[in-house]
């Protein structure tokens, strides 16, 4: 088998920022002091007219996007999840989220797999922050494929767009030709009749992998990409609800407000299940490497399997 | 200035202060203090200074008013209910349930509202994103916004501040509303801002120091020193009496977020509307 390129969605954001510039002079780039590691570097180095450095001042960056947006342009703000979605909620909440200006803002670094800088650039809470406010779209790809589809729809839609995007190099697990963005649609990667696997972001290489164990145990499991948190495919999350016999979610995110989260949500009022979450369980990251603290985390395949296994009881 | 148009900006201006009162009054509620501070400004910016189309309020070459200290809007809202933007009578709904013209500013529903403004701080800087979007189009409109001193503790303000300069931003008027009052009293006991014309100057913005920004005339001389861009943004630091008009609110903390009730809105509109046919007897 060949070995699988792996990127990292940062990188797949830059890319798609600069196919955006060359289509449309409204699109405009702010970011805070990051711009090599968000990669809207690549936008700058192409469109420097309309790439604005902000300096390491996340809440102005947030208002000056939206006074852009309110002027007519489409701008695409970025910084690390925590600071973009942490540190300058109040900002997306009252100046972008409120007037629902059309500001899309690209959080990369997100979750454990920024690695050895450690839990203060760890972001686990980005998603429950930016699924509370009202009107906000969520989006959190798996791959370069996706993230890019993600960039594109961004764009197009008029509105508020938080994408969450990734530090470390992950597969490519869709094909470039086949692969269609819907917004809001859950992509239904496996169809399988005993349990489910939500999985969002990197986690859905582990859920492909959970499910590839579960079927040498001759267990069905379906896999879910939900590449969008808010707002959250109902229909097909009920149809698993009501077709298997639980839902393991599994999420690149505290336990608190993300996937887990939105699943539960969904179900307890229409389709009652049991939902197992694989997550990161109400604690603080650390540093190392990528793959390790995915590991220490619980973030794996293996995981996965033992939560489906419990369901199968 | 001549007396036709100076008695012209001060009727304007006394229907504004009517209109807080009146406003706030009816609502039980709201910030009547900030809002008459800056009575005259708005008069002078709706009237002479920004070019604005009331029957087009999303004309997309207008000049931009972001009122960063969005709990002033009761004033906001008479002005642009005095141009035409919508009927008077939403004044005496402010703050209902359903009612159009909300606690502070919004956008999507308040024609002439140019941003949602209300959260401290964040309006300066969406007034620089909207001088930015001129810069980047090569549009002609000037983007003005009000601040209040005691905003100027939030450290966005400032980051801002080094932002608009940065970035040649002389599309941007700020006015820093000098009341010398927040809620908590004195901003000089609070936490003082001073000197805050040096400070715009050390952030390398064009300083304008306003003495008395309820005379029409220093106001004239002060916005006409806006007009020629020079490379960098530009403050006006305005030294305004918070609450006046009405002789008792004035340079009285007290009446930062609080309503008259009925007795004290008699008397206050009793005195506006005194000085309004005092107007028209000169």
């Amino acid at each position: 088998m060949a070995e699988v390129k792996r990127i990292a969605t940062r990188e797949s954001y830059g890319a798609a920022l600069v196919e955006l510039g060359k289509k449309n002079e409204n699109i405009v780039v702010l970011d805070a002091d990051l711009a090599a590691s968000t990669k809207t570097g690549m936008f700058q180095k192409q469109f420097p007219d309309r790439h604005f450095d902000c300096g390491i001042a996340e809440a102005n960056m947030m208002s000056i996007a939206a006074g852009l947006a309110a002027a007519g342009k489409i701008p695409f703000a970025s910084s690390f999840a925590m600071f973009a979605a942490g540190r300058a909620y109040e900002q997306v909440r009252n100046s972008i989220g409120y007037p629902h200006l059309n500001v899309k803002i690209g959080a990369t670094h997100a979750g454990i797999s920024v690695g050895e800088d450690g839990a203060t650039h760890q972001c686990n809470e980005d998603i429950a922050l930016m699924r509370s406010i009202p009107g906000m779209t969520v989006i959190n790809p798996a791959d370069d494929v996706e993230a890019r589809a993600a960039v594109f729809a961004a764009a197009e839609y008029e509105g508020p767009v938080y994408l969450r995007f990734g530090r470390l190099g992950v597969p490519v697990l869709f094909d470039e030709q086949t692969y269609h963005f819907e917004w809001g649609r859950i992509v239904t990667l496996r169809d399988g009749s005993d349990v489910t696997i939500a999985a969002t972001g990197l986690m859905v290489e582990r859920a492909l992998q959970a499910a590839d164990v579960l079927a040498q145990q001759g267990i069905s499991a379906r896999v879910l990409d939900v590449h969008t948190l808010k707002p959250i495919d109902r229909d097909t999350i009920l149809k698993a609800a009501a077709e298997t016999r639980g839902i393991v979610t599994a999420e690149e995110h505290s336990v608190i407000g993300g996937l887990y989260s939105a699943v539960c949500e969904t179900v307890c009022g229409e389709v009652p299940c049991r939902v197992k979450p694989v997550a990161v369980m109400d604690v603080f990251g650390s540093s190392g490497p990528a793959l390790d603290l995915l590991e220490l985390y619980g973030l794996n395949a293996e995981t996965i399997v033992a939560k489906a296994l419990e369901l199968m009881e | 200035m001549e007396k036709a148009q100076k008695t012209q900006l001060m009727r304007f201006a006394n229907h504004v202060r009517q209109g807080v009162v009146e406003g706030t009054f009816c609502a039980k509620a709201g910030h009547p203090g900030g809002s008459l501070s800056i009575a005259d400004t708005l008069s002078y910016l709706y009237n002479v200074e920004m070019c604005i189309d009331p029957q087009n309020p999303a004309w997309a070459q207008r000049d931009r008013l972001v009122l960063s200290k969005g709990h002033a809007c009761p004033a906001l809202y008479a002005a642009l209910a005095e141009k035409g933007y919508f009927d008077k009578k939403e004044l005496r709904s402010l703050r209902h349930i359903g009612a159009l013209l909300q606690g502070h500013p919004d956008m999507k529903t308040i024609p002439g509202v140019d941003m949602s403004t209300g959260s401290l701080g964040q309006g300066i800087s969406a007034a620089c994103g909207m001088a930015l979007s001129a810069k980047v189009s090569g549009d002609a409109y000037r983007v003005f916004a009000i601040l209040g001193d005691g905003e100027l503790q939030e450290g966005q303000v400032w980051e801002a501040a080094m932002f608009a300069a940065h970035h040649h931003l002389d599309n941007l008027v700020a006015v820093v509303d000098n009341n010398n009052l927040q809620i908590d009293g004195e901003i000089t006991k609070v936490c003082s801002p001073y000197p805050i014309d040096a400070k715009f100057a050390a952030f390398g913005w064009r300083v304008i120091v306003l003495d008395d920004a309820h005379d029409f005339d220093k106001i004239d001389a002060a916005f006409a020193q806006t007009r020629e861009p020079d490379g960098r943004p530009t403050v006006i630091v305005q030294q305004s009496v918070k609450g006046k008009g009405v002789s008792f609110m004035e340079n009285d903390a007290g009446w930062h977020g609080k309503a008259p009730n009925k007795e004290q809105y008699e008397q206050a509109m009793t005195e506006l509307r005194a000085a309004e046919e005092k107007l028209e007897v000169e």
